[in-house]
């Protein structure tokens, strides 16, 4: 809009990814050296094997688990859908543990990432039961309703730490608890979770824990599945002995390396970085409340994730701020996504009761490590303008002339 | 000319030809170019169809813009062509007329909403691949053919007023599909080879199918006279059949018959030979006047359908409407179509066919 100044630019979507951390790039350059392949017993698989297990230690360490109980993945998506799968999975014994061949069936919420309700949906179509568990209107899962679902026999639950668009946190140890209880198996997808906030996966006592790579500042293209020991498995993708026999395919050492590295530096960074978002989002949620009527915003109020503000405008298109905050160098997100083929409101915002005007009214702004105190400012000035403009452009005529 | 390099423009991208063409003119002359594909949402046709407007489309323009190097970016209109297209198309069918969805949709959400979303971002100008042209005289805008006469669009671009025509640009105007092909393949954009869209874009499959599904239960067999009030057979339902209509009205009575008049108030058809269907004077509302409204009796070449002969005839104002009488009588004056006004090349008027009179 401003077409005279160089524009300044503001990313405000680490919930979506990550810029790589400078660390973790000189990691993965120096790693680009070792090619060989880890499963090879010469020196250059050797190596690289090496560099791997390394890896391995760090990413469990960071979740308090042993590296046994870490395998290696394509993506955040890969590890949920390979952990939804195991409730049909006909070929292996052990998935008699996980319910199939039985009457029970998957718990899922309402609010998950769409790779978890995708699968869990295929898995309808493979003759398993699957129960959406509701959430109140700032996005927790109602528990009335979700004791209420386990009383069925009920092989599995996945509901997510913490949630990408609106931020809200579950008491995922609660959670788990009472699947547990009801003798079911428990996953959590916990790709905004990790690398945010402290996940201890004893403390927890979660059987599976997805997370990625480069939601915090790793790159992308390798997710990780925690499997606790003795729990049961079964692998989404055949035909290897990788990952001792769970996941096969050669495995992306550069990535995996470089997962080992963004751990490492999330673990030194992360508390301070915890407290600077939490003041940055204060400032903004506070900068966008005293500039601009008509707003809500969305999610729980005090648990929910630090870097993490979603907001909606009424009488404003989430698109088009979207568009207008990009013209301005100001990288933000909605829920509904065109281009993916979609008209739809976030099926995120509609569980939690917000209405379907409001949901189109919405945009998410995700906060990171570089995010500054300017670029708050910066944004609310900026934001400010543009709902203003967009409101009024929704109202005006373009004069007609009739006879 | 000067200028332009301080000039924004928005460029509505379908992913076909014709825009990305026109994208690539605007960059080349010196313009901000930003390019935008509005998305209506509209069912996937398995059969191919509607050439625009889907997700494959979206993926082209985002192709054609990073060969070209600008920005891109989707917003959505779906609900809009719901509400102020689809659901007057429907309403209109059913009531006996016959409308003319691309007229409504260039008027109340690409020359409209889009434009109210591109000016509000700053933009100097909105352009499209449409093959029309827009000239300044003596301080006045005017919509004019384009000069290919055969590609010419300024039929469905006619509701355009002065402070829409100022903010437009139609970088196609003085070019011929052919030439606009050459020039794609110039620029190497990958959608040199696009077929042309010739459907309506919200419709799958057969008009009628769609009317069919939307109106379920709302419309009811009737008869078929002709005009002299004899029965000569059944029609499915007023929404099914157009003025001049010959095919589908399963009636063999010796001779060819046509479409009349729809009586929707009756539920009737009236049918007739093709020298009947030649009417020579019917009635316009909901005029437009892009420049200055008609104040008297005027004779103006008159076109009554997209890319049908162009007429003279007397435009007479009569309050808020016109009435409108050929020199020689043509055929199938269809109530709900536009009849757009011309002087020379340029569009001075335009409005609604309301009635057809004598």
């Amino acid at each position: 809009m401003n077409n005279k100044t160089k524009t300044r630019k503001v990313y405000l979507d680490y919930n979506a990814t990550t810029p790589i951390h400078p660390e973790v790039k000189k990691t993965i350059i120096e790693a680009m050296e070792f090619y060989g392949n880890p499963s090879s017993l010469h020196e250059p698989g050797r190596k690289v094997r090496g560099m791997i297990e390394e890896a391995r230690g760090k990413v469990a360490a960071f979740i308090n688990a042993t590296p046994e109980e870490i395998i290696f993945v394509g993506s955040g998506s890969e590890a949920n859908n390979t952990v939804i799968n195991l409730s049909s999975c006909p070929a292996c014994g052990t998935c008699e543990a996980s319910g199939c061949k039985t009457d029970k069936k998957i718990i899922t919420s309402t609010i998950e990432h769409p790779c978890v309700l995708e699968a869990a949906a295929c898995q309808k179509e493979r003759g398993i039961r699957v129960s959406y568990v509701g959430v109140d209107k700032f996005g927790k899962i109602k528990i009335d309703e979700y004791q209420k679902l386990l009383k069925e026999k009920t092989a599995l639950v996945s509901i997510m730490m913490a949630n990408n668009e609106i931020g809200t946190i579950q008491d995922i140890k609660k959670l788990c608890q009472m699947a547990h209880e009801q003798g079911a198996l428990f996953h959590t997808d916990a790709v905004q979770a990790v690398g945010k906030l402290e996940v201890d996966v004893k403390e927890l006592e979660a059987d599976y824990l997805s997370f990625s790579a480069h939601k915090i500042y790793g790159p992308k293209g390798v997710g990780a599945l925690y499997i606790r020991k003795g729990a049961a498995f079964c692998p989404f993708i055949r035909g290897g002995h990788q990952e001792k026999g769970r996941r096969a395919g050669t495995e992306n050492s550069l990535g995996i390396i470089a997962f080992g590295k963004a751990v490492e530096m999330r673990k030194k960074e992360m508390a301070a970085e915890f407290k600077r978002l939490s003041a940055l989002k204060s400032l903004l949620k506070a900068g966008i409340e005293k500039n601009i009527p008509d707003i809500q915003f969305n999610g729980h109020p005090q648990d929910s994730l630090a870097g993490t503000v979603n907001v909606s405008f009424s009488g404003a298109e989430g698109e088009t701020i979207l568009l207008y905050l990009d013209m301005g160098g100001i990288a933000v997100s909605t829920g509904s996504a065109c281009a993916s083929g979609s008209l739809d409101p976030s099926h995120v915002l509609m569980a939690t009761g917000v209405p379907a005007e409001r949901c189109h009214g919405s945009i998410r702004m995700s906060m990171g490590r570089d995010t500054t105190d300017k670029d708050i400012d910066y944004v609310v000035e900026k934001l400010t303008k543009v709902i203003k403009r967009v409101r009024e452009i929704s109202s005006v005529s373009i004069g007609v002339n009739h006879g | 000319m000067s200028n332009k390099k301080n000039k924004k423009v928005m460029v509505a991208m379908s992913g076909g030809v014709d825009s990305s063409v026109a994208a690539a003119l605007l960059k080349d002359q010196g313009y901000e170019v930003i390019g935008l594909t509005m998305c209506f949402n509209l069912p996937d046709a398995k059969t191919g169809k509607p050439a625009c407007c889907g997700v494959q489309a979206i993926a082209d323009a985002k192709r054609v813009a990073d060969i070209l190097g600008i920005r891109h970016y989707v917003l959505n209109f779906g609900q809009e062509l719901q509400k102020k297209v689809v659901a007057d198309f429907v309403k209109q069918y059913s009531l006996g007329l016959t409308p003319n969805p691309c007229v409504r949709c260039n008027e109340l959400i690409k020359f409209d909403s889009l434009l109210k979303k591109a000016l509000g971002l700053g933009m100097d100008y909105l352009a499209t691949g449409h093959y029309a042209r827009i000239e300044k005289t003596a301080g006045k805008y005017f919509l004019k053919k384009a000069k290919d006469k055969k590609k010419d669009q300024s039929y469905f671009l006619y509701r355009l007023t002065q402070e829409k025509l100022k903010r437009l640009l139609f970088p196609l105007g003085e070019l011929t599909k052919d030439k606009v092909r050459q020039l794609a393949r110039i620029y190497k954009l990958p959608v040199s080879e696009k077929q042309d869209s010739q459907e309506i874009c919200f419709i799958p499959g057969t008009y009628q199918e769609f009317l069919k599904s939307e109106l379920k239960g709302k419309f009811f067999p009737g008869l078929i006279k002709d005009t002299s009030g004899k029965v000569l057979g059944t029609h499915q339902g007023i929404p099914f059949y157009t003025i001049g209509q010959r095919d589908k009205l399963g009636i063999a009575c010796g001779y060819p018959v046509y479409v009349l008049k729809i009586n929707s108030n009756k539920n009737e058809l009236v049918v007739g030979k093709k020298e009947e269907t030649l009417k020579s004077k019917f009635l316009v509302q909901d005029i437009i006047y892009p420049g200055a409204v008609l104040k008297k009796k005027t004779r103006l070449m008159v076109r009554i359908r997209h890319l049908s002969p162009q007429a003279s005839a007397w435009v007479k104002p009569i309050g808020k409407k016109s009435e409108v009488t050929f020199k020689k009588p043509v055929f199938a004056i269809t109530p709900g179509q536009s009849a757009v006004f011309y002087k020379k090349d340029a569009v001075v008027g335009g409005g609604i066919i309301e009635e057809v009179l004598q």
